[in-house]
C-alpha cells in the first residue's frame, strides 16, 4: 500500500500550484482552473485521510463528494459570471476588468 | 432517519416556506395590479421570521447531532433576520425598476438560509455546505444588475475569491479530519485537541479562509472592489448581515472546536485585528468615493467584531459579538439606505464631493446620516459607543496583565480604542461635507418613497435606542 505521505506531498504540491496559478494567472477562467486544483487536491487529501487513516468510516469519502458536488455549482456560477464579464469588456483579462479605482 | 428532527430547526423551515411562498407570489402576481403588494409581503415574512427566531427554544441536537442549536445562535439568527427585513424594505424601488424583484428576494431569503445552516451546523460538512449556500447566491446578487459594468467585475473578483477562500478553508479541515478521523465538532471536542503540526496547520488555513469571508486585513483585497461595484442594496447585505453571520461562525468554531489550544489562536487574532482596524482606517482616510469608503469602514468594523473573541470566556465574548453585529446592522444598513436612495434619485451618485451641501436640500436625510455616522464612529449618546464598549470590555475579559498574553490584549485593545478617534475624522469629513463645505449646486432636493422612510425609522430607532435601553443587552447576555 501507497504510505499516506505521499498522498500528503502531492495534495500539497496539488494545492500550491493552484494557489501559484490563482495568484499570477491574468486570464479570469485560467484563475477558476486553479481554484479547481485546489478543490481536488483537498479531495485527494479527504480520500487518502480516509482510506489509510480511519477506514471505518467513509465521512472523509462522503465530503469528498460534497466538495465536487458544490465545486460544479460554483464554477457554473463563476463561468456566467464571466461570460458577464466578456460581454461588457470584450476580454477576459484581469488587467482589462479594472474599472473601479481610486 | 428521524423526521420529527425537522421540527427542531423551525428557523430554517419558517425560511423555506418564506422561499415557496415568494416563488409562488412572484408568478402569481406577475404583470398584474397586486405586484405593488410583493415587497410588503416580502418584508412582513422577514418580519414574521424575526418573531420566530425569538420563539424560546432550548439547546438541541437533531440529525445525529449534524444540526446543533442553542438560545445564543438564535439570538444571533433573529439579529440576521431582523437586517434582512431593513435590507428588503429599503429595496424596493430599486428592485422593482428591473422586474426581477422576485429573483432578488429568493436569492437574499437563500443567502439567509445558508447562513443559518452555518451558524447551526455540528459538523464541518454541514457547515462547508452552509458557507457555499451563502455565497453562491450572494455572487448572484452581486451580478444583479446586469447591465452594469461595474457590477459585472465585482461579482467576477466576489465568485473568484470565494471559491479560492472556500478552497483554503477545506484544506485546513482536511488536516483536522487527518488528525481526529472525525469531522463532527462533538467528537473534535471530546478528543481534546493539542498543538500537533497538522491542528496548527488546519487552525491556520481554516483562519484564512473564513478571514476572506469577513474581509479581515490580509484577506481583505476583494472588498473594496465588490462593494464598490455592487448594487448598493446588496453592498449593505454584504457588510452587515454576510459579515456578521461568517464572524459568529467563527467565533463559535474557534471556541468550541479549537478550545484546546486557545493561546495559539489568540496570537493569530491579535495581529489580524490590528492589522484590519489600522489598515482599514488608513485607507478609508484617502477615500473619495462613499460605497468604496463604507467598504474600507467596514473592514476596520470587521476588525472590532472579531476584537470580542480575543477575551476566553465564551459568554462574554458572545454577547458582545452579537450586540456588536445587532448595532453595526442598524447604523450600517441606515448609511447605505440613504446612499441608495440618493444614487436613485440622482442618477447614481455616490462621490463624498456629491454630498456638498447636502443638508441645505434634504436637511432630515443628513441629520439621519450624522446619526448613523456618530454611532458608527462611537460618539456617546449612540448606540454604537455601548457595542464598541462591550467588545472593548470582552477583548479584555481574563487577561491579566502580568503575563504577556494578558500584556498584549491590553495593548490590542488600547490600540483599537486610538483607531476609534482616527475613524472619527473620517466619519466626520462625510458630516463636514454634508453641513460645511459651501457649493453652488448641491443635489436638488427630493422625496423618497414611504418603504425607505420605514426603513430608516427602524434603523434610528434602533441606533437612539438599543443604547441606552438596557435591556436589549441583556436579552442578548441571557441568551449566551
Amino acid at each position: 500500500m501507497i504510505p499516506v505521505g505521499y498522498f500528503f506531498v502531492l495534495s500539497g504540491l496539488l494545492f500550491f500550484i493552484g494557489v501559484f496559478g490563482f495568484v499570477t494567472r491574468r486570464n479570469l477562467v485560467a484563475m477558476l482552473i486553479s481554484v479547481e486544483l485546489i478543490l481536488n487536491s483537498v479531495d485527494i487529501n479527504f480520500a487518502a485521510f480516509n482510506r489509510l487513516l480511519f477506514p471505518d468510516g467513509y465521512e472523509g469519502l462522503f465530503f469528498t463528494l460534497f466538495s465536487i458536488g458544490v465545486s460544479a455549482a460554483e464554477s457554473a456560477v463563476a463561468l456566467a459570471i464571466i461570460i458577464n464579464v466578456y460581454r461588457h469588456f470584450h476580454s477576459d483579462q484581469v488587467n482589462s476588468i479594472e474599472n473601479m479605482k481610486l | 432517519m428521524n423526521y420529527s428532527d425537522f421540527f427542531k430547526m423551525i428557523p430554517e423551515a419558517s425560511l423555506v416556506a418564506i422561499l415557496i411562498v415568494l416563488f409562488v407570489a412572484d408568478f402569481a402576481t406577475a404583470k398584474t395590479e397586486e405586484r405593488r403588494w410583493f415587497n410588503p409581503l416580502a418584508s412582513v415574512l422577514l418580519l414574521l421570521n424575526t418573531f420566530v427566531c425569538l420563539l424560546p427554544m432550548e439547546a438541541q441536537t437533531a440529525f445525529g447531532g449534524m444540526y446543533v442549536t442553542s438560545s445564543a445562535v438564535n439570538v444571533m439568527k433573529a439579529i440576521l433576520s431582523m437586517g434582512t427585513f431593513i435590507v428588503v424594505l429599503q429595496s424596493r424601488v430599486w428592485a422593482a425598476k428591473g422586474g426581477k424583484e422576485g429573483e432578488f428576494y429568493m436569492l437574499i431569503v437563500s443567502t439567509l438560509l445558508g447562513m443559518f445552516a452555518m451558524m447551526s451546523a455540528g459538523n464541518f460538512l454541514m457547515f462547508f455546505l452552509g458557507l457555499e449556500m451563502a455565497s453562491v447566491p450572494l455572487a448572484c446578487a452581486v451580478a444583479f444588475d446586469m447591465y452594469r459594468k461595474n457590477s459585472a467585475e465585482a461579482a467576477a473578483k466576489f465568485i473568484l475569491t470565494a471559491t479560492f477562500s472556500s478552497g483554503v478553508m477545506i484544506y485546513g479541515i482536511s488536516f483536522l479530519y487527518g488528525e481526529f478521523g472525525t469531522l463532527y465538532f462533538a467528537d473534535v471536542v471530546a478528543a481534546k485537541m493539542q498543538a500537533t503540526p497538522l491542528t496548527i496547520m488546519g487552525l491556520v488555513f481554516f483562519f484564512s479562509g473564513l478571514g476572506f469571508k469577513i474581509s479581515l486585513v490580509p484577506f481583505h483585497f476583494w472588498t473594496a472592489d465588490t462593494y464598490q461595484g455592487a448594487p448598493t442594496t446588496v453592498t449593505g447585505y454584504l457588510s452587515v448581515i454576510s459579515k456578521g453571520a461568517a464572524a459568529f461562525t467563527l467565533l463559535s468554531i474557534l471556541f468550541h472546536v479549537f478550545g484546546g489550544i486557545m493561546v495559539y489562536w489568540h496570537v493569530l487574532l491579535m495581529i489580524v485585528v490590528v492589522l484590519s482596524i489600522t489598515i482599514a482606517n488608513l485607507f478609508a482616510v484617502r477615500q473619495g468615493e462613499l460605497k468604496r469608503f463604507m467598504a474600507f469602514s467596514s473592514i476596520s468594523q470587521a476588525g472590532y467584531i472579531m476584537l470580542a473573541a480575543i477575551g476566553n470566556d465564551w459568554a462574554n465574548s458572545v454577547t458582545a459579538l452579537s450586540y456588536y453585529v445587532l448595532i453595526y446592522i442598524v447604523a450600517n444598513m441606515a448609511v447605505f439606505t440613504i446612499i441608495s436612495v440618493v444614487e436613485q434619485n440622482n442618477g447614481g451618485k455616490t462621490n463624498i464631493s456629491d454630498y456638498n451641501g447636502f443638508y441645505r436640500t434634504n436637511p432630515r436625510l443628513s441629520f439621519l446620516m450624522t446619526l448613523a455616522m456618530f454611532s458608527l464612529g462611537g460618539i456617546p449618546p449612540f448606540a454604537g459607543m455601548f457595542s464598541k464598549f462591550f467588545v472593548f470590555m470582552s477583548g479584555v475579559n481574563g487577561a491579566d496583565i502580568n503575563t504577556t498574553m494578558g500584556a498584549w490584549a491590553y495593548a490590542v485593545v488600547f490600540i483599537a480604542l486610538i483607531n476609534t478617534v482616527i475613524s472619527l475624522y473620517y466619519y466626520l469629513k462625510i458630516v463636514k461635507a454634508m453641513y460645511i463645505v459651501r457649493t453652488d449646486n448641491p443635489l436638488p432636493a427630493f422625496r423618497s418613497d414611504c418603504n425607505t422612510k420605514f426603513a430608516l425609522a427602524v434603523c434610528m430607532a434602533g441606533i437612539l435606542l438599543f443604547g441606552v435601553c438596557s435591556f436589549v443587552y441583556e436579552w442578548i447576555a441571557a441568551a449566551a
